[in-house]
């Protein structure tokens, strides 16, 4: 363990950014540590490979402790120290995390005697037990940390998620995409004021995380189509007439059912990709791109938009945007949608571009509806109409059906009675 | 009713809209959902809690009367007079 100041005494390994085995450089950064200051990357000082790890992710050890044992270039494989002595140290493997020099320093913080066990087995200093001090009748640590890949913890960590809390009872191992799923979770169902001071930040990283693998893994093509929306808007004006304001429709469920309709005879656009095929889902649980006003961006679903009427839709988006501005959310809302509906709103600009987001391989986005010049029976008149866009999965689907798609969607809201 | 109690209460549903918009920091002839930030799912919440609130139809049609803070309260001065 690294000093990071001389104020500090002792940190938390929160990250082992290397697997035994793996080779690394000098410079390289292969372990976090938490301390009072916050998370700080443990470069290390030469090249080499790392044997094993000393210290168990979330434990807390006094500065000075060794972490991890490395096997420099040329070494036979790697022996621990015969005796833990300590004035040994030229020979020693032990990642050089400049000692510190302090003469009281304890002796036996080397590994222990080696010789009849097995590396693996070679693991944890004493739990500190830090999340629980003062518990003792809760099991050890080992017991209660979730199985977990690397990649997946580091997201964990990287997103603030306390796996203790979201990491699933039985023995499965956690993957990346799972984590992701919780993060995305933890975040909406955090309530506003008992928010970290840093929940935006938090969800900036989801957000980041989830928009890079997308344009990392999905190949996007984009299609754009100008959707003639005037039937539609005089349809709102006569239903919405009559109607007390909270029955009152708006142009998004009108879009939302328009899409789930749409989908039925395209189903190449509603499901899920997990990098090895499709799944297609049967229903549509289209999410919605709702924008937070301290910042961000979730996108929870609408259940079963493709059996639900107009007007189930208008009272189920109300309810979701009500309960997204105070951040409350159930789980599969936000891990369930099938595809996702992206729009500018009524104030916004002409067109949006979406980036999928995963493992989903279409999202349908909506320009703001204005008022601009078409060729309706033959004259340039004005009329209310606004850009329908589509980024799809060229894994997928292609541009033809993609268009066909659109098409469908336009075709629906020149008849919106039939919605 | 007074002027005064109807721009507060106009105060206080937006305030539970748009939390993060101080009522002084607005221009109160300006657009109102250019202000506080609200799309049409807020300004039809907004309007259906002052319906509720002073028992009012706030017809879809009368929208263009609502566009500024002045405006929405004059509105509501007027139609509860």
């Amino acid at each position: 363990m690294p000093s990071l100041g001389s104020d500090m005494t002792s940190g938390t390994l929160v990250e082992q950014s290397i697997a035994p085995g793996q080779s690394f450089k000098r410079g390289d950064v292969i372990a976090a540590v938490e301390t009072q200051k916050g998370v700080i990357e443990v470069e290390v000082f030469e090249d080499g490979t790392l044997d094993r790890w000393l210290v168990d992710l979330g434990t807390e050890v006094p500065v000075g402790m060794p972490l991890a044992l490395i096997a420099q270039e040329g070494d036979p494989k790697p022996e621990i120290p015969p005796e833990p002595k300590p004035p040994e140290p030229p020979d020693l493997p032990e990642v050089p995390f400049e000692p510190i020099p302090e003469p009281d320093t304890p002796p036996d913080i080397t590994p222990p005697p080696p010789d009849t066990q097995p590396p693996v087995e070679i693991v944890t200093p004493p739990p500190q037990a830090i999340e629980s001090p003062g518990q003792t009748t809760l099991p050890p640590p080992q017991a209660t940390r979730p199985r977990i890949t690397p990649a997946a913890r580091r997201l964990a960590r990287e997103s603030g998620l306390d796996l203790a809390r979201h990491a699933p009872k039985d023995r499965q191992v956690l993957n990346r995409k799972q984590v992701e799923c919780m993060v995305a979770t933890s975040e909406k169902t955090r309530d506003g004021p008992a928010a970290k001071p840093d929940a935006g930040t938090e969800m900036r990283k989801a957000i980041a995380a989830a928009m890079s693998r997308s344009k990392k893994e999905i190949p996007h093509y984009y299609l754009a189509h100008q959707v003639d929306l005037t039937a539609a808007e005089a349809f709102l004006t006569k239903v919405n007439a009559d109607r007390a304001p909270e029955d009152r429709l708006l142009m998004g469920a009108l879009a939302a059912r328009a899409i789930a309709l749409a989908l039925k005879k395209y189903p190449e656009f509603n499901g899920h990709h997990d990098g090895m095929g499709f799944h297609p889902v049967d229903r549509v649980h289209l999410g919605i791109a709702i924008h937070l006003r301290t910042g961000g961006l979730v996108a929870p679903a609408l259940f079963d938009a493709d059996s639900r009427n107009v007007d189930d839709l208008m009272t189920a988006l109300s309810d979701l945007v009500t309960r997204v501005r105070a951040g409350r959310f159930k789980a599969r809302e936000l891990t369930d949608a099938t595809i996702t509906l992206t729009s500018l709103g009524a104030r916004g600009i002409d067109q949006v571009t979406g980036v999928i987001y995963p493992p989903q391989v279409a999202i349908v986005g909506m320009g703001t509806p204005r008022l601009q010049p078409m060729v309706h029976d033959g004259q340039v008149t004005p009329r209310l109409s606004a850009a329908l866009t589509l980024a799809a999965d060229h894994r997928v689907s292609d541009g033809h059906r993609g268009a066909l798609f659109l098409k469908a969607i336009d075709a629906k809201l020149q008849e919106p009675e039939t919605l | 009713m007074t002027r005064a109690d109807i721009d507060t209460a106009l105060a206080e549903e937006l305030y539970k809209i748009a939390p993060d918009v101080p009522l002084d920091d607005i221009d109160r002839s300006g657009d109102l959902r250019e202000e506080f930030d609200i799309d049409s799912m807020d300004f039809l919440k907004l309007v259906a809690a002052l319906g509720k609130r002073f028992d009012l139809p706030m017809p879809e049609a009368d929208y263009p009367k609502m566009e500024s803070f002045e405006a929405f309260s004059a509105y509501l001065q007027g139609q509860l007079s």
